[in-house]
């Protein structure tokens, strides 16, 4: 193992390296996605169950196959990470958009009513004060998606391009485990952080949530 | 373009009933490996989570599982299972048991915590004991958490075990790998079109064991041959109407 | 609410896309855009290990030679790799003359067409526009049929042809891509007359059919003919009498508008030094002791002066 790790170092950081981009900005493009998508959701009442149903049949639609048919929706060239990055935006906005949808919702009408009386206008109400309350829910749906990111970029080693993904398929066709280990380490350890700043961030944004546990306790 | 992706699905041969590699018997054996996996998890982490709910003990772990259980790379576990302890099924099943823990023993332990603390005082008041407390009150009470993490459990495993194709298990992953490996992309989309149906169909039968087990005064269904005017119990968990509040129903990743 | 609160959280995200946006991507260097670049090679591989070893070989004396290489391993089966050769995705890859021109064929090889040089020649009519073959090595690594020593026995096989009687009663392993190949199932229907009980679908010459062999799951394996586990574990090659498997001497494949002398020469040079013993013998290196194949790579190239 240790042989392993003094052998293949460059191997593994550009593994690593490749593996955190193609987690991370699936991430921030379906965030950008999914925000105006659950808003519509919520807004226009007749849109929230189809939406959320095509969300939960995307969601279901295994990841290998989503990554290889891009390219023949797209015709995007076959090993062009893009592939992972779309296929990945696609699940990350199928989970975000129930979790952005139901955060809004779960506004109390009341307090969107005080705000509009206080002359929020739609917009400004929105941002300033439906997104806010809702951010708990939505923030703690980020933290799946993310997590769930990292774990599904490896399965794009299948088609040559995974990231942590390529030490698992070189383990298994050496029939050689350190290269695994160290694969899913890293995957660990990089959900992990990855985890830990989203919840820093939710401190930071939603501070009144502590304060009310603290105060409830 | 799109006639010939769709005509691997579409084509009448590959659904005899019963000739090897045909859709219906990679559903069969599909169904049967998911089967196994949640039954064999269940087993571990519904005892686990209701002792845990319940004494509040080791709560850490029931806590942090989910999220330590959703960051791990489902293929990099296949394939170290395969390498250490060889082919065939086994492997796979330890680590699809080892996926599906997480959710199960999560959303066991939060229905179990979520129990009205009033109403277990009430039943302490009643005479009923430790044991009885637990199963005929937290856990009936429990049952749309639990439930929830079940149907998680089942859609993640279905989903995710197709990627076991790879080290040579059956199931419909086998659309999916053998369709890349022979550049033949009607496969995929029949492979991957067949799995979203089964998932689908699978979650909605789950549905409607979950409406019908779970006791009607917690879902505020009015249940109509009562002659008495029944005030609907104030829901304390979320109301499963097939979409359980955000709380519970952030699935885990499937691939 | 605290706006502050919120513009910072909505600020970090948004810095962070921009970082994002900004930062080179490091998987550009592993065939996204690279070929627009006409100083840049991308080298590809196959998913064995093999054709990594090779396509490190190839990357490590181009680079010695004053050309940028981007490197693109892993990539599957031929029927992927070709098509990313196809769409500029990679440059370069090493090939096996036969099962090349099998693949590339429609009714698989001509028939006749078997030793090397002939091989090479009819290769030449059925390569895509643009890519050109550079001259083959000596090297040679078959696709096999093999067995254990105890079936061999049991059923008296030395040639493929001996499966025919007893073909129904045994099941074969190999790569996915094996079921619908001329060199694979197909063409042992059409050539050699078999049907097997059983095709399992597992890796092409990797470890899951070679434990598949050995353990009785199956009886006949695709196994390659550079692997040390054959002789490691007592396997029986089956002779391949109607030369359905041609001849597979290894020939680097590259796109001709980034093929120049240098490039050309400095394959050329691994061409000659390689062999089917030697190729045998450092691939067993990684294989076997699981060294990883850019120091292998650099070893052979090292030791044959290549560097």
């Amino acid at each position: 193992m240790i042989q392993y790790l003094q052998n293949n170092g460059p191997v593994i950081q550009a593994a690593l390296s490749q593996h955190v981009y193609l987690a991370l900005l699936p991430v921030l493009l379906g965030i950008v996605v999914s925000l105006p998508i659950g808003y519509l959701a919520v807004r226009f009442n007749f849109l929230y169950h189809p939406l959320l149903n095509l969300s939960g049949i995307l969601y279901a639609v295994p990841s290998l196959a989503l990554i290889v048919l891009v390219p023949s929706v797209l015709g995007i060239r076959i090993l062009d990470p893009l592939n992972i990055i779309v296929a990945l935006t696609v699940y990350t906005v199928a989970l975000l958009v129930r979790v952005v949808a139901d955060g809004l919702k779960s506004v109390d009408p009341l307090v969107a009513e005080a705000a509009s009386a206080m002359g929020y206008r739609r917009l400004r109400r929105l941002v300033s004060v439906e997104l806010p309350i809702a951010l708990p829910v939505m923030l703690a749906g980020l933290r799946v998606a993310t997590v769930a990111n990292v774990s599904l970029v490896s399965v794009g080693a299948l088609i040559g391009v995974g990231g942590l993904g390529t030490l698992f398929t070189r383990g298994q066709q050496l029939n050689y485990a350190p290269p695994i280990i160290v694969g899913i380490v890293l995957s660990v350890v990089l959900a992990a952080i990855l985890d830990g700043i989203i919840v820093l961030i939710q401190r930071r944004a939603t501070p009144w949530v502590r304060a009310a546990g603290r105060i409830a306790s | 373009m799109n006639d010939g992706l769709l005509s691997y699905l579409l084509d009448g041969d590959n659904w005899q009933f019963g000739a090897t590699g045909s859709i219906p018997s990679l559903i069969l054996t599909h169904l049967w490996y998911t089967i196994q996996a949640v039954a064999v998890a269940a087993a571990i982490a519904l005892p686990l989570g209701l002792y845990i709910g319940h004494t509040g003990k080791l709560s850490f772990i029931a806590i942090n599982a989910a999220n330590a259980g959703r960051s791990l790379p489902t293929l990099g576990l296949i394939i170290l299972l395969v390498v250490l302890m060889g082919r065939g099924f086994l492997p796979v099943l330890i680590a699809l048991v080892i996926l599906a823990i997480p959710p199960i023993l999560t959303t066991t332990y939060a229905g179990i915590r979520a129990v009205d603390p009033a109403a277990i005082d009430a039943a302490k008041g009643m005479g009923m004991r430790p044991m009885q407390v637990l199963f005929k009150l937290e856990v009936p009470m429990a049952l749309p958490l639990i439930s929830s993490g079940l149907r998680n459990a089942l859609l993640q495993v279905i989903a995710t075990s197709t990627v076991a194709a790879y080290v040579g298990i059956g199931g419909l992953g086998r659309l999916l790998v053998d369709g890349i490996a022979l550049n033949a992309y009607e496969r995929v989309v029949a492979g991957a079109v067949v799995v979203a149906a089964l998932a689908i169909v699978v979650d909605l039968i789950a549905a409607v064991i979950q409406r019908s087990v779970i006791s009607p005064g917690l879902t505020g269904r009015r249940v109509t041959r009562r002659t008495t005017k029944t005030v609907p119990a104030p829901s304390t968990s979320p109301a499963p109407t097939g979409q359980p509040g955000p709380g519970t129903r952030t699935k885990a990743p499937t691939s | 609410m605290k706006k502050k609160n919120l513009l910072g959280a909505v600020g970090v995200l948004g810095v962070g896309m921009l970082v994002l946006a900004g930062c080179s991507d490091p998987t550009e260097s592993t065939g996204g855009s690279a070929s627009g670049d006409s100083e840049t090679i991308t080298v590809g591989s196959a998913n064995f290990p093999e054709s990594e070893l090779l396509a490190e070989m190839y990357a490590q004396v181009l680079e010695a030679n004053g050309v940028d290489v981007e490197r693109s391993f892993n990539i599957g089966a031929r029927e992927v790799y070709l098509q990313a050769l196809e769409d500029g995705s990679i440059d370069l890859l090493p090939e096996y003359n036969g099962a090349l021109l099998a693949a590339l064929s429609d009714d698989g090889a001509p028939e006749g067409v078997t030793s090397p040089d002939d091989v090479y020649d009819a290769l030449q009519d059925v390569l895509p526009e643009g890519i050109v073959s550079l001259p083959q090595s000596d090297a040679e690594d078959k696709d096999t049929l093999s067995v254990t020593s105890e079936t061999a026995d049991e059923y008296d096989l030395e040639t493929i042809e001996d499966l025919e009687p007893v073909a129904d009663q045994l099941r074969i392993a190999a790569g996915p891509e094996f079921a619908e190949r001329i060199q694979g199932i197909k063409g042992l229907e059409s050539e050699y007359g078999l049907t097997f009980k059983e095709f399992v679908p597992l890796d092409a010459g990797g470890p899951l059919t070679l434990a598949a062999l050995t353990d009785g799951d199956v009886e006949v394996a695709n196994i390659f003919s550079t692997d040390s586990a054959i002789e490691t574990n007592d396997l029986v090659t089956l002779e391949d009498t109607k030369q359905l498997f041609l001849s597979e001497n290894i020939l680097p494949i590259v796109r001709e508008d980034k093929s120049d002398d240098t490039v050309e020469d400095a394959l050329n040079s691994v061409s000659e030094a390689l062999t089917t013993e030697n190729l045998t013998e450092y691939l067993a290196k990684v294989q076997v002791d699981k060294q990883d194949s850019a120091s292998v790579a650099k070893e052979f190239l090292t030791e044959y002066d290549l560097l």
